[in-house]
């Protein structure tokens, strides 16, 4: 088990230093005239070279990047171009809302699909049915179009839900509710569909296995063979299914941060790609694969707990 | 001779025996499905739409005019009204069609480009390439698509084709997984050995022998993966992340949406766009597994069906006279209903006896129904099992009355591990991994003998003894996968004993075994038996086994009993070709697969 803890740590670091070396060399060779881009059109051309120099743009590659890591190590990811905000506060100050956005929903989807698979697996006839076209429903609709249907009845015609966050700082818990339950809604919509059908399978799966009949032969109860085998059976195959999610989740944020106007770090990723603002394009890149990194390596603690084969070594 | 030899009325062409059934065409089958049906018709209309661009749109999808800005549908000659720069939305919509539809190929085509020959590759060589390639594919993974979409865009600018190049690379762990996995599984497959054999080049292999089992399954995942990449394409494109000079449905939601207050409409159309085209992509993907596996199986009948029938209310009494039997199977027959609505019969007119203190083998080849039998005296058949016809009573009451047409659950759960037990086959499969050996001993008799944890530990141990294993408290202690097979199945058939059954039913228990072991687990089978006196049930393939332990045998062919009595006559003196040959096959100790060439069964009954 502790083996596996660390090879999963020490595979989990190369991953971030094979992404942070492919994003950098992506976004900085084809980086362009960065200074002229932030001073405009109006700028002399001495003005641009200067600041080109300033961002350490005239520098090769490969010595911005060793420049890069080794602050980059010391927590630094250098500051906005166009803010001269520090990266890193940049970030911090926007992740909060994105993390209650992504555990509220992958909890919300957690349970949903657990209990709409698991009802679908075993009563099967019109429940699965239901489960079955509800999940290629939502997973079929983009999760824009879901925003922004969502917006249109609830907030725009309504007027139940605000249209635009009213997160900043200081604001009041039900300013926070009030301002994320669109956005939730919409995120849970395209995972729950998506997760509880894989759910499904991952029971019947399971509920096929000899050793289920065996127990049945045994005079074990249907109950007690569902919520005691079964499920500790299906829950590494569910486990991975909602870190899936999770991922899928981090991706969506982008989309569903800008629809509600929250200022999270989808948002934030969104607008420094649109203006070419790269150091943090890089760090919201390299927040998001930690936490992906993160929640993959306690999927696997998790899932080798469960496994008796690897728990044991 | 019995009284149930079959007789010689033509046998369905499909009964007892499968994978002669000639595989219909895929693409009817799909049309067939409504819902197949719908996807290919919403899919065509698109690649019409697309081809036909320049000639059914009305308006250049790019020209812009302050003057008809955000009218309504109908205005101007403009059927569905304009967008926010006066451009019209019809004309856009059919443009976005080309737009859509290529991206979406483009990603899926990507994906297999470098997922499916990297997944043959890993597959079927396996080694270094293998390990590297499952890192790369858990790195690509683990990135959020979008994250990826928008550096790229920071670093190349706007472009749909780049981005989508991007997602098929993204997408390509699909298809290798897919690929890898079914040619894993393949490749050890006898036809494929024989290939090798016949001195065929492994690229030829690949190509005649594994392509083909691969097919399938890339095209339903190529089908989703287009719809999810025109999904994550529009997404990009209404955020305003796309090159504003290509008309797409994205961008058109988008610019819809930033003027939602002043024409909803606008967001309307493109919106219905893109549901129906991912949904026909995802609806097309789904059919296409449908269709699929119906070629493969018939779908599971709904499992309520089950429960309701199986609580109607008692069985009637038994015939006067066979209180004291203790299994009897009459004219059982079970079947599983097929999908063009008849019942394909895999039990058809078996009927036998087994007494207290009497072993009574049933022989046969696989699909011979005599696993199934099996399992309908227990009450495990599959969901979608039906009983055609017969009963089964089980000392002195009816667990299958005449006209039951499911295995009634009310009445075997009452006799499932008190009265009746099973013993699998597969010693390995039959234990939940996840639980030691002990608890799962201990469980079934603290729950129906109801005696205390610590008296079942007990007798667990007594048990585990009384089969020959060395060491219980340890055995007891163990996962099933840190103990041998021999002892597994040593465990299942201490289970099947642990709660003083009346009837034991073992389905081939000694298959899966080692050949030394086999006669060991027999020896511990008989001597329990002995000493218990109950009745057994001994499904095998093998006359060896039969030999050894049984005292009557039925020998069962396409469904049917062939012939049964007792061991020693049927042994010396087989009155059907068929036991003569499944006798000597099992003197050459080979198990008969398949049909045996001549079909003793027609010929001379």
């Amino acid at each position: 088990m502790l083996r596996m803890i660390i090879r999963r740590l020490v595979s989990g670091v190369a991953v971030l230093f094979v992404v942070a070396v492919i994003t950098f060399l992506m976004l900085y060779i084809s980086a362009g005239d960065v200074g002229r881009r932030i001073l405009g059109d109006q700028a002399s051309e001495e003005a641009v070279a200067a600041k080109n120099t300033e961002l350490g743009l005239d520098e090769p590659v490969l010595e911005r990047m060793g420049d890069w890591f080794s602050s980059a190590l010391r927590g630094d990811f250098g500051k906005s171009w166009f803010t001269n905000e520090p990266v890193v506060d940049a970030i911090m100050n926007r992740l909060d809302v994105t993390l209650v956005m992504v555990f509220v929903s992958i909890t919300i989807i957690a349970v949903v699909a657990t209990v709409a698979g698991i009802t679908a697996a075993v009563r099967r006839g019109w429940a699965d049915r239901a489960v079955q076209i509800a999940s290629i429903g939502g997973s079929a609709l983009p999760g824009f179009v879901i925003g922004v249907v969502l917006i249109n009845f609830f907030a725009v015609q309504r007027g139940w839900f605000p249209a635009v966050s009213r997160i900043v700082p200081g604001a009041s818990v039900g300013d926070w509710v009030n301002s994320l339950t669109l956005p939730i809604i919409a995120l849970v919509i395209n995972g729950a569909a998506n997760a509880a059908a894989q759910i499904r399978s991952a029971f019947i799966k399971q509920l096929e296995m000899d050793y289920v009949r065996t127990l049945r032969s045994r005079g074990i109860s249907e109950r007690e063979i569902l919520f005691k085998h079964v499920l500790r059976s299906a829950a590494p195959a569910g486990l991975t299914v909602l870190s899936l999610q999770f991922i899928g989740l981090l991706g969506g944020v982008v989309v569903i941060e800008s629809i509600f106007a929250i200022a999270g770090m989808g948002r934030l990723a969104v607008d420094a790609t649109t203006q070419g603002d790269l150091p943090i394009v890089m760090g919201v890149v390299m927040y998001t694969v930690a936490i992906v990194i993160i929640v993959n390596l306690a999927v696997d603690i998790a899932n080798g707990w469960l496994n008796p084969k690897v728990r044991a070594r | 001779m019995s009284e149930n030899v079959t007789t010689s009325e033509p046998a369905s062409p499909e009964a007892g025996q499968s994978g002669t059934v000639v595989r219909p065409n895929l693409v009817r089958r799909l049309l067939k499905n409504p819902l197949g049906m719908a996807a290919a018709v919403i899919i065509g209309l698109a690649v019409l739409a697309a081809i036909l661009a320049p000639l059914i749109a009305t308006h250049d999808p790019n020209t812009a005019s302050l003057t008809d800005v955000l009218i309504g549908p109908g205005e101007n000659g403009h059927w569905l009204g304009t967008d926010s720069a006066g451009r019209d939305i019809y004309s856009r919509l059919v443009w976005g069609a080309r737009v859509t539809l290529l991206s979406g190929a483009l990603a899926a085509s990507v994906g297999i480009v470098l997922g499916l020959p990297t997944g043959l590759i890993a597959g079927y060589f396996g080694g270094k390439f293998d390990g590297v390639a499952s890192w790369l594919v858990n790195v690509l993974l683990s990135l959020p698509g979008i994250m990826v979409l928008l550096a790229v865009r920071a670093a190349t600018g706007p472009s749909v084709w780049i981005s989508m190049i991007v997602l098929g690379v993204l997408f390509a762990p699909g298809f290798y997984r897919l690929t890898r996995t079914a040619v894993q599984s393949v490749r050890n497959e006898l036809y494929v050995d024989a290939a090798r054999v016949a001195g065929l080049s492994d690229a030829r292999i690949i190509a005649r022998h594994i392509l083909s089992v691969v097919r399938a399954p890339v095209i339903i995942q190529a089908s989703m993966v287009a719809g999810l990449s025109i999904s994550i394409q529009s997404a990009l494109e209404f955020l305003g992340l796309g090159d504003p000079l290509v008309p797409t449905w994205g961008a058109m939601v988008g610019d819809g949406f930033r003027n939602i207050y002043r024409q909803a409409l606008n967001l309307v159309w493109p919106m219905l766009a893109l549901a129906v085209i991912i949904g026909g992509f995802v609806l097309l993907g789904n059919a296409l597994r449908d269709a699929l596996e119906d070629l493969e199986k018939v779908k599971a009948k709904h499992r309520t069906d089950t429960s309701a029938r199986g609580s109607l209310g008692s069985a009637p009494p038994v015939e006067a006279g066979t209180e004291g039997i203790l299994l009897k199977v009459s004219d059982l027959g079970v079947g599983y209903p097929q999908s063009d609505g008849t019942i394909k019969k895999v039990v058809d007119d078996v009927s036998f006896e087994v007494n207290r203190n009497e072993v009574v083998g049933i022989v046969g080849e696989s699909g011979s129904g005599k696993s199934q039998t099996a399992f309908t005296i227990l009450g495990l058949l599959p969901d979608n099992a039906v009983v055609t016809g017969g009963s089964i009573q089980f000392d002195g009451n009816y667990t299958v009355a005449l006209g039951d047409d499911r295995v009634p659950q009310s009445r075997l759960v009452e006799l499932r591990g008190k009265r009746i037990s099973y013993i699998p086959q597969e010693p390995m499969s039959n234990l939940d991994p996840a639980f030691t050996i002990g608890s799962q001993l201990v469980r079934p008799m603290v729950k129906v003998l109801g005696i205390s944890k610590d008296e079942a530990k007990q007798r667990a141990i007594d048990l585990l003894a009384s089969v020959g294993i060395p060491d219980p408290p340890r055995t007891m202690a163990a996962y099933p996968h840190e103990v041998s097979g021999g002892m597994a199945q040593r465990v299942l058939i201490a289970g099947a004993f642990s709660c003083d059954p009346d009837l034991i039913i073992a389905d081939e228990p000694t298959t899966a075994l080692d050949v030394t072991v086999q006669a060991e687990v027999l020896d511990v089978l008989r001597e329990l038996q002995d000493r218990v006196g109950l009745g057994v049930v001994m499904v095998t393939h093998n006359f060896g086994v039969v030999a050894d332990i049984c005292d009557r045998v039925v020998v069962m062919q396409d469904g049917r009993v062939v012939e049964q009595g007792a061991v020693r006559q049927i042994l010396r003196d087989p009155r059907e070709q068929y036991t003569k040959m499944l006798l000597d096959s099992t003197l050459e100790d080979k198990e008969p697969l398949t049909r045996l060439l001549v079909d003793a069964g027609e010929g001379s009954a």
